[in-house]
């Protein structure tokens, strides 16, 4: 039984450790904002989850669960905001790049609003 | 379980340095809010995994912490992010 916690322990470690790799890769070898923030989210969730999934693992205590359960929601709750802040600054600063995305619905709606507005100012 | 430490430390150091890389040579300051976010998310595997090895519950505060860190900064950061006509 400990053998078998002790394998699971290594290989969602591992396996958190790649998730943070391939986070760097992606930062590294992607060609915009945007598709380096979608690199980002890996480490940030599904790692971290791998990671206190091996602590649980290890202090072999399921009273342990809703401390894991709570850090891990804390990160799931507060990285899609930051995300999103992000994102929007840079849809707005033009840290996007058109000819690389297939559908910019955002685009559309923004032209309908300015085509609103613009009879009034 | 040494060789799982000596894997996940030359995982995450690979990692880190990518995303050092990364946040020095920009292009923009988003990129750099982005690196560093997940820079901030290696130290939280560090030291999840530091507490996986040695049986501990210490770290515990210090990852909530770093989430609180993240957010907070890429948030002030993001809502302080201008156009300029460098960047094209």
């Amino acid at each position: 039984m400990n053998t078998l916690l002790d394998v699971l322990t290594g290989v969602c470690l591992v396996v958190g450790a790649m998730m943070s790799l391939a986070a760097a890769i992606g930062l590294l070898r992607f060609p915009d904002l945007m598709s380096r923030m979608h690199a980002a989210t890996k480490p940030q969730v599904l790692g971290l989850l791998l990671m206190l999934a091996a602590v649980g693992l290890q202090m072999r205590s399921w009273a342990l669960l809703p401390l894991l359960l709570v850090a891990w929601l804390f990160q799931l709750l507060t990285v899609p905001v930051s995300a999103h802040m992000v994102g929007r600054a840079g849809y707005r600063t033009k840290h996007r790049r058109p000819e690389m995305l297939s559908v910019d619905e955002l685009d559309d709606v923004v032209a309908a609003v300015v085509e609103g507005e613009s009879p009034d100012s | 379980m040494n060789i799982v430490v000596m894997v996940v430390a030359v995982l995450l150091s690979l990692a880190a340095l990518g995303t050092i890389y990364r946040i020095a040579k920009g292009p923009s300051l988003l990129d750099r809010v982005i690196a560093a976010d997940v820079l901030l998310a290696i130290f939280g595997a560090a030291l999840a995994t530091e507490m996986a090895l040695n049986q501990h519950l210490g770290n515990m505060a210090l990852l909530v912490v770093l989430t609180v860190i993240g957010f907070v900064g890429s948030v002030t950061v993001a809502r302080f992010a201008v156009h300029r006509k460098e960047d094209g």
